[in-house]
Order: structure tokens, then sequence, then C-alpha cells
């Protein structure tokens, strides 16, 4: 571990080692977790409640101690560290703005506690309200603003000292979602041009694949993939991974042969060839992973590797594609997009299809169990 | 009649019996005492001519013979009809002495038949050769008058009509309303830097401890005031535990037992333990809707914890400061029965003279313009209360 963030000191921001976190003494809500974040790269942790995300920044904020392990900024332990002293800027969930102080007495509160004089306080203040679009608004109080308004100064108070780093825990929770989408746009554009460090935290698969560089993907408190997020779609590595990002068809099996990077996989009575991502056995049983729009409604035969029967169930006509439930492979939730272009073949309800996807675009990947 | 007028209707016959209680029960008796501050009919009832006599009277030198005249038949049948008794204490709350010179006056003009009455009065009794005994009965002649208010606030009418203060003996009840406004203050105070912490502690601590807590805050609350009282009397009395103790562990000598009760001590020791709670309820309600992220955001922004609390925190539990002072310092200048018990003679405030002249002077007009000085002052504290802050921001919990 030295010899690692020895190398890579001058271009990492933050750094957890090791890093184990348990409130009751029993349980661990955060294991081993290590991550290493260069500057300017905007971090993602995702996963569903109780996974330990918010308590990894929490950690990182100050606000929570590890119980084993070290987390570095800027090479240096913080361990000893109080929140104040961090230099952290922080973006809370209900956006923690003080209802007693207007918008610019909020913005300038971090200018003030760290002694700087009017003037620079106003010149920052307003830097930071114009960086968010809110010029003008210094006199309104919090509650006198719109939730996204109070989300945006929310945003200008974390960064108006100017930090290297920015965390921010669920920041668009609370928002309607063409506001979130909006924000979202927003914080990409603010965290560009500023090439601050952002560590973002949501349970919003969408929301981590638009906005980050990378993300770590959680659950009960392991990361189950660190990676960014088109290889987090196209090449999950871990069951839950790929069910929790994107759509998925999730086939149960039994390996039957495994030769080198692929294997054979037996799965609801039809021979399913795969890439061989967990490492089994034959014998053993893996979740097999394909993405509804990598399946084929009755292909010409020859294309693909993998080609089984199935039979309508159901079909749902959204535009752009054509959403087709089928009975095959033992599941009756099978789903194939199909995109709506010309020429595709028209389906009913009932037929007897054949369906079909390339060896590489199914995956072989571990059984989930249940709370770890 | 239209569903909205029966249903007011409705609710107003819901209302109606504890309307009808407060109306009887607190408006007015409270009424009837504001009212007796001002207004005193005893003497220009029960001898009209006299006063009548007395309005032609310059004020210079002696009322004319029809003054004399009016008051001999008058007093005769004042002390037939038995309100004599209650003239001569109104006139002798103005000039003492002239109690017993009315009774005398009556009882010895039965036997008189004739005038001139100057002189048949003056026989009886030489007071009625002083012009201050008739202007003393010209004053209390008046129904309505400002007397007691006077009174309370230290002050006389003069014979030429102008106020002034009176004799340097005499004044008693503006340093007292002084003294219970200063100690007020004191218990608010020592009530607020007590409570501020323990709301706290109760507001952010895991529910299971803060019901706890809470329950310890309200068990005194919820004891009889006189048994807590008299549990300070047993802690503080010169041989009490305390003083044991003290002796005990050597900080006191034996013959240096602190006298702690039965002083302004005992009074502000007492009714800052009894008053406690108002304190700590309204301040727990507001503080409990403070989140902690605030006081996060706060220290993740930079502040110290200093900074943090009396930038961050403090402002915000504003409201329920100036609710639980209000309410401690007001019913702390009505207390009574607490400097009663353990307030000694140094330890009185203005509420226990109220009871006196109710229960042992019965001069219920002055004890009713001091309740009035009281509630003015009160309600002067609460308008003041609601323009710096607003009423409406007030957390009673």
């Amino acid at each position: 571990m030295s010899i690692a963030s020895a190398g890579a000191a001058n271009d990492t921001r933050v750094e957890f080692l090791g890093v184990d976190k348990s409130y009751d003494g029993r349980t661990l809500v955060v294991r081993d977790f290590n991550l290493r974040i260069r500057k300017g790269e905007f971090v993602t942790l995702l996963g569903p409640s109780g996974s330990g995300k918010t308590t990894i920044l929490m950690m990182l904020a100050g606000f929570q101690a590890p119980t084993a392990g070290t987390i570095r900024i800027d090479g240096t332990s913080v361990e000893n560290l109080p929140p104040r002293k961090r230099g952290i800027g922080m973006v809370f969930q209900n956006y923690a703005l003080f209802p007693h102080m207007t918008v610019g007495r909020n913005l300038s509160f971090p200018l003030e506690v760290r002694g700087l004089e009017a003037g620079e306080r106003r010149k920052r203040v307003e830097r930071a309200l114009s960086l968010v679009r809110l010029e003008g608004l210094e006199d309104r109080r919090p509650a006198q603003l719109s939730g996204g308004q109070q989300q945006r100064v929310a945003i200008a108070r974390a960064l108006v000292f100017e930090p290297d780093l920015v965390l921010m825990d669920e920041p668009l929770g609370a928002l309607d979602r063409s506001l979130r989408e909006e924000m979202q746009y927003e914080i990409r554009h603010i965290h560009r041009k500023l090439a601050v460090t952002v560590v973002y935290v949501t349970h919003d698969q969408q929301e981590a694949m638009v906005m980050s560089d990378r993300i770590a993907v959680l659950k009960d408190g392991v990361v189950e993939q660190i990676a960014a997020p088109e290889a987090l779609y196209e090449e999950p590595e871990r069951a839950f991974v790929a069910r929790f990002i994107g759509e998925n068809n999730r086939l149960r099996g039994r390996v039957v042969t495994v030769s080198g990077g692929l294997c054979e996989v037996e799965a609801g009575g039809e021979r399913i060839r795969a890439l061989r991502i967990a490492d089994c056995a034959p014998g053993e049983e893996v979740t097999l992973s394909v993405r509804p729009e990598r399946v084929s409604v009755n292909p010409e035969s020859g294309v693909y590797g993998n080609q089984v029967g199935g039979t309508v169930r159901d079909l749902s006509f959204l535009g752009d594609h054509l959403r087709v439930r089928m009975d095959a492979c033992g599941r009756r939730d099978f789903i194939a997009k199909i995109p709506n272009i010309a020429g595709h073949g028209a389906i009913l309800v009932g037929d007897t299809v054949r369906i079909g996807w390339t060896v590489t675009d199914c995956r072989a990947l571990d059984i989930e169990t249940k709370g770890q | 009649m239209s569903t909205a007028g029966r249903g007011r209707l409705r609710a107003l016959g819901l209302v109606l019996p504890l309307l009808l209680f407060i109306l009887v029960t607190f408006v007015a008796p409270l009424a009837t005492m504001l009212l007796r501050s001002i207004h005193e009919p005893a003497v220009a009832d029960a001898l009209p001519e006299t006063v009548a006599a007395l309005g032609e009277w310059d004020g210079e030198g002696l009322p004319p013979e029809a003054a004399y005249e009016a008051l001999a038949r008058e007093l005769v049948r004042a002390r037939g009809e038995r309100t004599l008794g209650k003239v001569a204490g109104a006139v002798n709350r103005v000039r003492s002495g002239l109690r017993s010179v009315f009774t005398r006056t009556a009882r010895d003009l039965r036997d008189v038949g004739a005038g001139p009455w100057r002189d048949v009065l003056e026989g009886i009794d030489p007071a009625w050769a002083e012009p201050a005994t008739w202007h003393a009965v010209r004053q209390t002649g008046q129904r309505f008058t400002s007397r007691h208010y006077l009174n309370a606030l230290d002050l006389q009418r003069m014979p030429d009509g102008s106020v002034a203060r009176q004799p340097e003996e005499r004044r008693i009840y503006v340093s007292l309303l002084w003294r219970t406004l200063l100690v007020s203050a004191v218990i608010t105070v020592l009530c607020l830097l007590l409570g501020y912490p323990v709301a706290h502690l109760i507001a952010h601590a895991p529910e299971r401890r803060a019901n706890v807590l809470l329950a310890l805050v309200l068990i005194p609350f919820w004891t009889s005031l006189l048994v807590r009282t008299t549990a300070w009397i047993v802690l503080l009395q010169t041989q009490g535990v305390i003083n044991d103790l003290l002796v005990a562990v050597g900080l006191v000598g034996d013959d240096g037992r602190l006298a702690m009760i039965y002083n302004m001590t005992g009074t502000i020791i007492a009714m800052t333990h009894v008053l406690l709670p108002f304190m700590v309820l309204p301040l727990y309600s507001v503080m409990r809707a403070i989140p902690g992220q605030y006081m996060s955001a706060a220290s993740s922004l930079g502040a110290t914890p200093a900074q943090a609390f009396f930038r961050v925190y403090w402002p915000q539990t504003l409201p329920g400061v100036g609710a639980g002072s209000l309410l401690v310092f007001i019913l702390a200048i009505g207390y009574y029965i607490t400097p009663a018990l353990v307030g000694g003679s140094k330890g009185q405030l203005i509420s226990n003279m109220v009871a006196y002249h109710m229960q042992t002077s019965l001069n219920w007009g002055l004890a009713a313009a001091l309740g009035g000085i009281l509630l003015a002052g009160v309600l002067a504290l609460y308008m003041l209360y609601d323009r710096l802050v607003g009423v409406e921001r007030l957390s009673l919990g």
C-alpha cells in the first residue's frame, strides 16, 4: 500500500485505505473500503439505502471516525482533523441552509469564520451566486426560495470558500424530476468549470450514470465494482451491479463446461454460452446477465452464438422501441427491446419466436446472496 | 338557516360552557377588582349631603356651617344603617386617626338635639377644627379616585390638589415593585442559565433517554408546590441538610451557618426551582425542531464549536428563549406562595403586599391598585416582546 500511494500521491486528492466502520461494535456498515480519487475527478458512491455510502461520506467529512483503516486527503491522514479543519465543501441532503440568515449571510458565513475582510467576502459571495445563476437574491431568506433555488444556494455555499474537495449527500433527492435533470447538468457544468474534486452520494443509478467520471457501487457496506459509467453498464462484474444498473435479463444456471474466458451454462433447459466473469468451475451455479436491447427476436439463423425458443406473452409499444415479454429459458419475464426501425417483423402475443444474442453480450456472474 | 350558520351555532354551543366559566371565574372578578382600584363609593353613598356641601367649600380655612350640619345628621344615620365603619375606615386610610374621631363623634351626637353644629362637633372632638380632617372627607367623598394608584406609587394628593411624594417613612411600594422586578429578572436569568443546557440535552438525546430526562424535569412540576417549597425549607434552614453538610465538611464553622432561607436568597432559590420547567419546556420544543444538520453544516463550513453555537444554534432558539423568559418572568412577578413561605421579612415581593392589603389591612382599593400596576407591567412586557420578537413566534411547547 505504501508504494502504491506514494507513487500516486501527487495527483491523488482522496484515499481510503482499508476503511471499516461499525456503530455498535459488532456489525460493519462499511467493510474494507478502498478508493483512490484523483484531483478533479467526479466520483459517485452509488447504492441502495443501508449500503454505507452516506457513512463513507460522513467519515470523509469528519463527522464519523473510521473503526479501522486510514483516510488521506492530499496525502495526509485526516484521522485527528475535525470537520472545520478539513477544508471540505459539503452539500447536505436537505440543504441545511441557516433559516435565520439571508442568502448573502449564509454564503458569507464560511468566509466570516475564516476571518476574511468584508470587501473580499462581498466579492466572493457575488461570484458564487453568479456561478449558480442566483444574482441579486442576497437579501432573501432560504424559506422564500424555491427548492431548486435553495439547492443552488447550498451548492454556492459549499463552493464559496473555494475548497478543493466538495461532498454532496443526495443533494437532488428532494427535487422533482425535471428540476433534478436541470440541476444534474448544472452541477456537472460547475464541476468542469472549477475543476474541483467531487464525491457524490446517490441511490439513483441514472443520476450517477449522467454525472460521474467513476462510480463505486456499494452493497451492504462492500464495494461491488468501481468503474466508469459505460464500463459498469457494459461490463458488470457482479450480479448486483448488473441488476442495479440498467435493465437486465437474469438467468440462473449451472456451469457445464469452462474453456478459457468462456463457459457453457445450462439454464432453463437451454445450453447458453457466455463470458466467464465469475471465477466458476463446472457444476457451480452462476447468474447469466443479458441486456434486453442486445436480444434479437427472430434473427437470421447462424448470426448469434446463442439461440433459444420463446413464446410472446406481452407487448408494449414505447415509441422508440417495442418491449417484448416472453417465456424463454425457463423464465416468464424474459425481456427484449426491439428498436423501432423500419422493417422489424410484426410480432403478436402468443407467437412462438426464436431469440438470439451473442456470446460476448452474455455474462456469467456470481450468485447474489442476501445480507452478507 | 344555512348549514354554515347552524355549524357556527353548534360551535358556539360547544364553547359556551368554557366561555361562561371564564366570564364568571376570571373576567368578572378581575374587572370588579380593577374597578375597586379607582371606584370607592362608601363615603359618597353614606354622606351625600356632606359631600355636596363640601363641594361649595373653597378649601381655605374651615368649611361652611352647612357641611357641619349635614355631617352631624348623616353620621347618626350611617351609624344606624351600620355603614359608619366603612366610612371611618376609608377616611382613616387618607388621614390616620380619623377612625376613632368618626366613631366617637357619631356616638356622642346621639345626645345632642340642636346646633350650631360647628361648635357641637368641635366640642366632641377638636379634630373637626382642623381643615385637614375636612380635606380627608372631601377626598374620600369622590366616587372615582386616583388615590389608590397614587398610594401604590408612594404618592399622595395634597390639599391644594397637587401630587407629591409620600413622606420618607411611608414610601414602600415603589422600592418593593423595583425589587420584585429585579428578583424576577434574576430568577429568569438563573432559569435560563440552568434550563438551556438541560433542554439542549433532552432535545438532542436518543428518544428513550430524552423521555426519562423529560420526566425528571416534569416530576417536580407535578409535585405539590407546597411540598416542594417545604422541601427547600428542610434543605436550606440553618439546621438544615446543606448547612449540616457544609459544617461536616468543614467549609463553614458551626457558628457561621449560612442564612439561606427566610430571606431573599431563599426566595430566589426556591422560585428558580419552581419555575424551571416553564423555561425548559418551551426551550425543549424549539430545540427539538432544529435539525442536527445545521451544526454539522456550520462545522463543515469552518466554524469552531463556539462560532457554530452562537451564530447558528443560539439565534434559532431565540423564540424559545423569549417564550420561556416571558413565562418565567410573568409568573415570578406575581408569585405569592413561595416568597410567603420561605421569604421571611426580607424576601417578600409585591404580591405578598397585595395579599396583606386583601387579608389584613382590608384596604382592597390599594390591593387592587397594586394588582393593576402589576397587570399593566405584564401587558407592557408582552407588547414589548411582540414588538421585538413577534408573539406569533412565541413557542410554548
